[in-house]
């Protein structure tokens, strides 16, 4: 074989396509960066000037939102969507964590694999789905309820929130019980030694030494909730009123999507200036509850 | 108590016991009596049966899938097996160390608080006293009495069991089962565990499965050999090891198998 | 000390649990509610939507003369917009989880990355949707199409195939790396032929699941690559791909919500169920191979 130095030309060339593959994947590594810097500068761009018009104050706690009449105020749709959003988490995350146990530790192996995977069906099926059946199932219920009380039916805060509730419990039923089924067995048979009832090992022992894969489950689903668009839409009536469990309610995400086709001028901007301000809502929730349940969960 | 006296009592009776995982005979016609206040050493090769005979005995058993039991074991003469045996009294009255230390992952205090507050203590005063005592109880009371708010992960190894056997004793039992209680530590805290068991027969019946012989023979009263499944021998700890009286005892002690 | 904890009572002395009971029927019973409402919504679905499927509904466009309702132009917006967000996102998700596995130095740049990517898939698809719109729709000239769409799901996806990826990659023990690289490997040389191949199931897992998203989207999409799904593809792949066109979740909402029509919408449903379900099932089935070999 031919006498090589350690710098001939073969190995040469060699180093050349390793710094460009090099190059080549940090390109890639730090797209995600850039996409998330070009975002936040575009959010904040074509946001930002119909909030200066408006006024930020007006904007954020007006509580008319009427466009053709130049009324922009969000503060019905902020208020709506943190009730809806707290409402569903109240309900979903102990009824989740309370079906992940009856899951992983309850029921045979056999019967709670199927389950298991009828549930993670659910978690993937596109939002708009859950829409159309909260618009079948549910809403017609919650118009009985109104006529019963005397309201006018319609779309309403409620059918909003129990659709919402509906969306993210597979995730949270799935996210908890895959915590709990990681828990080491010793925890559970520690418990049971020292003379507590299985019940209480499961409450006691197991799902606290879940909690952080829990509380995943809980971000997911808060973003996934507060995020949510259509299914929303679908059944929550829609007008940018103060909230009210029975009456028709607008959250958040909800106006660019009904709006964005016969929108222009400033109300197109207004719908900008939404983005910003659910997109701050995002960042902020995201970034808090990382920090602040990261922290408990240590 | 006078030494002749609790030397005697026989603290718990097993009569015919037989057990099956499915179709495996794991035990097969176990007959044994635990002396009260002795350090009973159950010894053999992995795959015995000593684990399975140990958790016979607090009914640990009854959460595996497929395990049937037959014969009798008898605690101060209620048969644990028998009808309308409430598991939770009978494991409160005989407390288990098992093979890896596994403390709960919260604080050293409630640790040991856990089993008292699942029996109902609930004052304050009382669980303090139950903390200092058992902690003393399980020599490491000096090491964590200034950190019982710390989490009981970040103790080492050796402290993490013997906080185990501290939680074991917080319930207040007869009876404290150890399972291979050394086989993960370091020789030091191993050392450690051994003086504590010494001392802790004062006051506790303890059955303890090694798979160590220097070890049951340096801590044990009594020593009772299994092998597939079947009680060999069972004899005082020196005359099982200076003159057994079954072969395979002798083969297994001598290190022939094993 | 707490007579609690007294020791003269006999083990035949049952404790009285109300509690414990009532709270074991409460469990079964909410339990049993949950699931019996999830194999409810999966049972309605199938079967309202089932007899819309036909071979007409699912291979023609709508026709308002005939008055008959096709969804096949959706059905190849979604395809359209599967592979070619695929095709984008593919290189650049993996690129990125080897080059934050394997070649990053800088913990800085590495915990920006990671904090870059947890961020993106936490924000909402309706935010993707403005985003995609000023950007490729506005600022790049696309106008409301599929292409604008597609650099849009591409983004959106990007989290999933990074986090993916980076799981495979960590999988493949450290052994094999140290293996080629002692042999006098390059880096690049390793990466192409042991981590690539060792983590290929992982990858795989990593599309089905972004595949998974896509067909979900109705937001995002709605918003960039918009509208009608009226007529059947025609013209070059450029003309149809910077056209606009709905895909299927988008078509559904427009059935359901803007007109009402709920037959047409379960049909959609049901079409969009049994991907998801055969989506499922292929996760299985890479799960399942990785676990034989």
């Amino acid at each position: 074989m031919e006498q090589m130095g350690l710098t001939t030309g073969r190995n040469k060339s060699k180093s050349t396509v390793e710094r460009i593959m090099n190059i080549i994947f940090l390109i890639c590594g730090l797209a995600a960066v850039i996409c998330v810097i070009c975002m936040t500068v575009y959010m904040i761009i074509s946001g930002w000037p119909a909030i200066q018009k408006i006024g930020v104050f007006e904007f954020l706690f007006g509580q008319v939102w009427d466009p053709e009449n130049s009324e922009f105020g969000i503060a019905p749709m902020i208020l709506s969507s943190i009730i809806a959003t707290f409402s569903a988490i109240l309900v979903a995350l102990p009824l989740g964590i309370l079906v992940a146990v009856f899951l992983s530790k309850l029921i045979p192996g056999r019967l709670s694999s199927i389950l298991r995977t009828l549930i993670d069906l659910l978690a993937g099926i596109p939002s708009v789905v859950y829409g159309l059946l909260g618009a079948i199932l549910i809403v017609p219920l919650i118009f009985e309820l109104q006529t019963s009380l005397g309201l006018p039916t319609s779309g309403c805060l409620l059918s909003a929130i129990i659709i919402l509730i509906i969306m993210i419990l597979p995730t949270i039923i799935s996210v908890s019980e895959t915590a709990i089924r990681a828990v080491p067995q010793q925890y559970e048979d520690a418990s049971l030694a020292l003379g507590s009832t299985k019940l209480q090992s499961i409450f006691r022992a197991t799902v606290p030494a879940a909690k952080s894969g829990i509380v995943a489950g809980m971000v997911l689903g808060v973003g996934r909730a507060i995020g949510e668009a259509m299914a929303v839409i679908m059944v929550a009536g829609n007008a940018a009123i103060m909230p009210e469990f029975l009456k028709p309610a607008r959250l958040l995400t909800a106006s660019i999507p009904i709006e964005w086709a016969y929108s222009s001028g400033l109300h197109r901007e207004a719908l900008y200036g939404i983005g910003l301000v659910l997109f701050i809502f995002i960042m902020v929730i995201n970034i808090v509850l990382n920090m602040v349940l990261k922290k408990a969960v240590n | 108590m006078n030494e002749v006296e609790t030397q005697n009592k026989v603290k718990i009776h097993t009569k015919n016991l037989d057990l099956f995982y499915g179709d495996v005979h794991a035990l097969k016609d176990v007959n044994l009596d635990i002396q009260s206040h002795n350090v009973t050493a159950l010894i053999g090769p992995s795959g015995c049966g000593k684990s399975t005979y140990l958790k016979t005995l607090n009914r640990m058993n009854d959460t595996i899938d497929g395990v049937k039991i037959t014969g009798d074991v008898f605690l101060d003469n209620e048969n644990v097996y028998g009808k309308g045996v409430d598991v939770t009294i009978l494991r409160k009255k005989v407390g288990m160390v098992f093979q890896s230390p596994n403390p709960f992952p919260m604080s050293i205090y409630d640790n040991i608080t856990y089993g008292p507050r699942m029996h109902g203590v609930k004052k304050r005063i009382e669980l303090d006293e139950i903390v200092e005592k058992s902690l003393k109880g399980a020599a490491i009371w000096d090491e964590v009495k200034d950190r019982m708010k710390k989490s009981a992960l970040s103790l080492s190894g050796g402290q993490q069991q013997r906080l185990c056997i501290a939680r074991a004793l917080a319930t207040q039992p007869d009876v404290l089962l150890m399972d291979e209680p050394t086989s993960a530590l370091d020789p030091i805290s191993t050392t450690k565990i051994e003086e504590l068991i010494a001392e802790l027969k004062k006051n506790y019946s303890i059955v303890i499965v090694t798979h160590n012989m220097q070890q049951a023979a340096r801590i044990s009263d009594d020593t009772a050999f299994f092998l597939l499944g079947e009680l060999i021998e069972n004899h005082k700890t020196e005359t099982i090891f200076s003159s057994p009286q079954d072969k395979r005892t002798e083969d297994y002690i001598t290190g022939r198998f094993g | 000390m707490s007579d609690k904890l007294s020791n003269d009572v006999a083990i035949t002395d049952r404790k009285k649990r109300p509690f414990e009971k009532l709270f074991y029927s409460v469990i079964y019973l909410l339990s049993g509610c949950v699931l019996a409402l999830v194999i409810y919504f999966i049972a309605i679905i199938l079967i309202r939507g089932l007899p819309a499927l036909s071979l007409s509904f699912l291979t023609s466009a709508p026709n308002p003369i005939q008055q008959t309702i096709g969804i096949f132009p959706s059905i190849v917006n979604t395809l359209y917009i599967i592979f070619f967000t695929l095709l984008c996102c593919i290189p650049i998700g993996v690129g990125g989880a080897i080059y934050l596995n394997e070649y990053a130095k800088n913990k800085r740049l590495v915990s920006a990355i990671e904090f870059a990517t947890e961020t993106l898939s936490g924000v909402p698809s309706i935010l993707y949707g403005v985003f995609g719109y000023v950007v490729f729709c506005l600022l790049f000239g696309f106008k409301v199409s599929l292409i604008a769409g597609i650099l849009t799901l591409t983004i959106m996806v990007l989290p999933i195939m990074i986090r993916t990826t980076q799981e495979a990659l960590k999988s493949v023990p450290v052994s094999y790396r140290e293996g080629a690289l002692g042999m006098g490997a390059t880096k690049w040389y390793m990466v192409r032929t042991i981590l690539l191949p060792s983590s290929l199931k992982g990858i795989l897992t990593g599309i089905i699941l972004s595949i998974g998203r896509m067909v979900s989207e109705s937001a995002a999409l709605l918003l960039t690559a918009g509208g009608s799904a009226m007529y059947m593809p025609k013209g070059s792949l450029w003309d149809q791909l910077s056209s606009s066109g709905s895909t299927l979740s988008v078509e559904l909402y427009r059935y359901a919500y803007s007109r009402g029509d709920n037959e047409t919408a379960f049909g959609i449903a049901a079409v969009l169920i049994l991907i998801v379900i055969l989506l499922n099932l292929l996760t299985r089935f890479i799960a399942g191979r990785l676990n034989t070999q």
